[in-house]
């Protein structure tokens, strides 16, 4: 009987997290809706008016939104394979993290999609997709592969969750309401931990834990050839695959120390997320970046050595200081540079440093899809020749910032939601570890 | 072509004044009613129906006017049988009159901003001399355009055209990325068209009206080719720049004189822009060699907001 009193003594270390909401959460959540409605009101217009009052024009066809595209969609992909791999290969300290994984990948790719949404000229005509389908396409690809991945995603997250909704509809000691027991009753699906449950799940979830990893290195390629499939300078390039594979995982492990971070302070959860987590991912952030740097440095030195003239062309966008030169620089200092120095110096390697480097690195990122996407729309093969600037330069409008505010506030308000759901940090998941 | 003009005489010509609406009507359910005008029914007129039949058509189903509707979508994907359009443009010839442009614009009921058809300024290196490069849809034969359509909106058909169904395009913009040669424009607005252009039955071979949300480019007006007659932009040339015509039948024309394209190509080094892309356009080049008018002349009369496109070249 250890195990189940160890278990309810922890679930009451986080009951105030999921009995209670406090005022600045409730400020919180207030803010975020205010962002979502300005967002909705971005949204109504572009709709009711067409997409000419966004920034994107016959050459620019595509500006932040498919930039969050990619952002919110990579992050998502990192949150898989992250859980995946921690689970599959029982790395010991995983625990506290899988479940802010999980949630990542179901918040971000929940947004992610909606942005490519938003790209789209006729809304109206979505089921042209699955009437007509084209499997020449890269898109259709995508379709099939974030359908099939966030089916994957959902499954996984819940299978993970399934112990201890049983956990927290038993606890009668839980102040809580009765809507909220019932629906833990109702999503444990009477799992009551009998041998027989235990196995079952388990090999579930191991199977789909190890199914995600392939799912997401495929699906982050695929998003990859969107672009590597046109024969567009800076974009149609073979290293496009591996590249965003290793960047998106790369931004995802930033977000996810964030999140860490935050919830760390949140919910006094320093027992459980120790400065020792925060290394580990450090490492993991270190080596990704040092690779993501790699492929960068490559991409860049090929274009810039070959000089094909319109690689020339883009790239001459990139390091021109009137152009996107202060930002691709700043992108790749501290998307690469800055994540490496704090986490390989030892005075650095502590949370707060860790967790503020991943947040630069984050932004530096988002960054960095910004300058993947307009550079090399706004140099087509033949010369625009156009006197209307907004054909020439890209530049969002209020719209497109505010449902790009819109997409950041969802994120963290599924997460502020989540967290009185369920426990950041996986009660039943220590059963196990007092058994043994 | 010459032989089927012969052939069907009269009717032929009828034809090329008069656009089937019945032809159509299957496409689009009740688009007698709606397009249709209000003439007195009774007159029977013979006309060629698209697939090559004479049919006879009330007259109340027919409209004096050039490209109201086309074909039904179904035929439209499929082509015209036993043809291959090409397009020869004389680069010696163009001293950017644009009256392609402003041609193209009228037939396909385009606001002045949006140009199917554009003329650029081209100078290949610092020290060649800069001229004037008309640029339709070259309607490739590996067309990139193509591949990505998640949807099959824009489809090769076997006469060589490369067109686009709006009513099933879902506005991705994804061809127009793929698309190398900045040829495709979206309509970024809801189009201001008159009312009775608006509510037109739209066909891929009249790429008439725009919707909005959709994207839409040159179609080589295979309406008027089925009617017999050169695209517009053809016979809006004053200089004769384009010629266009059948590989199969190996003749291309400007509207003045007729050709064969195997030996305007043998005999002008006739080229295809960025032929290294591998996309097989079905538009041919004829270098700026001997060119009948000094390139400066391109930019005499034209409205400032034009000339200013030119200003980094010239
Ligand atoms: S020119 Fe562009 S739009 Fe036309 S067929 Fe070729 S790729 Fe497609
Ligand atoms: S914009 Fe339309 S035609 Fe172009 S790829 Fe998308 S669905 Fe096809």
């Amino acid at each position: 009987m250890k195990a189940s009193i160890s278990a309810s003594e922890r679930l009451k270390y986080f009951a105030p997290q999921i009995e209670k909401t406090s005022l600045s959460t409730k400020v919180w959540i207030v803010i975020l809706l205010m962002f979502i409605a300005a967002g909705g009101v971005a949204l109504y217009q572009q709709i009711a008016i067409g997409h000419v009052v966004t920034g994107m024009r016959d050459n620019v066809i595509w500006g932040l939104y498919i930039a969050n595209f990619i952002f919110f969609i990579g992050i998502s992909y990192a949150g898989a394979i992250l859980s995946g791999v921690l689970y599959v290969f029982k790395v010991p300290w995983r625990r506290p993290i899988v479940r802010i994984a999980g949630l990542v990948t179901i918040a971000a790719g929940l947004i992610g999609p909606v942005f490519i949404l938003l790209c789209i000229g006729r809304f109206d005509r979505m089921h042209h997709l699955f009437l007509y389908p084209r499997l020449q396409s890269p898109i259709t690809w995508d379709v099939m592969a974030i359908c099939t991945y966030l089916v994957g995603a959902v499954l996984y997250l819940y299978l993970t969750l399934i112990r201890d909704f049983s956990l927290y509809s038993d606890a009668d000691f839980l102040n809580i309401p009765n809507w909220k027991r019932k629906l833990y009753k109702t999503l444990s699906l009477g799992y009551k931990g009998t041998g027989v449950q235990k196995k079952q799940l388990k090999s579930a979830t191991r199977l789909l834990a190890i199914v995600m990893i392939p799912l997401v290195v495929i699906i982050s390629s695929v998003l990859s050839w969107i672009f590597g499939m046109t024969l567009r300078p800076g974009w149609h390039s073979s290293i496009f695959g591996p590249y965003f594979v290793i960047a998106s995982i790369l931004t995802g492990v930033g977000v996810i120390i964030i999140i860490m971070w935050t919830f760390r302070r949140l919910y006094n959860l320093k027992e459980y997320l120790t400065d020792k987590h925060f290394t580990y991912m450090g490492f993991i952030m270190l080596v990704l970046a040092a690779g993501y740097g790699y492929f960068s440095f490559s991409e860049y030195l090929t274009g810039w050595y070959g000089s094909e003239k319109w690689d020339s062309e883009v790239l001459s966008k990139l390091f021109n200081t009137n152009e996107y030169g202060w930002w691709f620089l700043f992108s790749n200092i501290f998307a690469i540079v800055l994540p490496i120095l704090v986490v390989a110096l030892p005075k650095l390697r502590k949370p707060g440093p860790i967790a503020f480097s991943a947040l630069l690195m984050v932004f530096a990122m988002w960054v960095k899809r910004y300058l993947i996407v307009v550079p090399t729309l706004e140099t087509p093969l033949l010369p625009v020749q156009d006197t209307r600037m907004e054909y020439v330069h890209y530049a969002a409008t209020w719209q497109e910032w505010a449902l790009t505010f819109a997409g950041i506030a969802t994120f963290l308000l599924i997460f502020i939601i989540s967290s009185k759901l369920v426990t950041i940090v996986p009660t039943s998941d220590y059963i196990d570890d007092e058994k043994a | 072509m010459q032989n089927s003009d012969n052939t069907h005489g009269n009717e032929r010509r009828d034809f090329i004044k008069l656009t089937v609406l019945g032809a159509a009507a299957a496409a689009c359910g009740s688009a007698i009613c709606s397009c249709g005008n209000k003439e007195e029914a009774g007159k029977k007129v013979k006309l060629l129906s698209p697939d090559g039949k004479l049919v006879e058509v009330d007259s109340k189903h027919l409209r004096p006017v050039h490209k109201t509707v086309g074909v039904s979508t179904e035929e439209a994907r499929l082509g015209i049988p036993g043809r291959k359009f090409v397009m020869v443009i004389d680069l010696a010839k163009c001293s950017n009159a644009r009256k392609c442009v402003s041609a193209c614009q009228k037939m396909h009921h385009l606001p002045e901003e949006k140009e199917w058809l554009q003329v650029k300024l081209m100078m290949d290196n610092p020290e060649s001399a800069p001229y004037w490069f008309p640029k339709t849809c070259f309607h490739c034969d590996n067309p990139p355009c193509v591949k990505v359509c998640p949807v099959d909106a824009t489809f090769k058909r076997q006469d060589g055209l490369v067109l686009i169904d709006s009513d099933r395009c879902i506005g991705c913009k994804f061809c127009m990325a793929a698309c190398p040669y900045s040829t495709r424009v979206f309509n970024w607005s809801e189009p201001d068209l008159p009312e009775d252009i608006a509510g037109l039955c739209y066909s891929p071979e009249t790429s008439v009206p725009s919707q909005v949300g959709t994207v839409e480019k040159c179609d080589f007006c295979p309406d008027m080719v089925r009617a017999g007659e050169l695209p517009d932009c053809v016979t809006a040339c004053p200089n004769g720049v384009f010629y266009f015509g059948d590989e199969n039948e190996d003749v291309v024309s400007n509207g003045e004189e007729t050709v064969r394209f195997s030996q305007l190509i043998k005999d002008k080094a006739g080229y295809r822009f960025m032929e290294d892309l591998g996309t097989q356009p079905r538009v041919w080049y004829l270098p700026p060699n001997d060119r009948l008018f000094p390139v400066e002349r391109g930019l005499d009369d034209l409205p400032d907001n034009i000339k200013d496109r030119f200003n980094d070249v010239m």
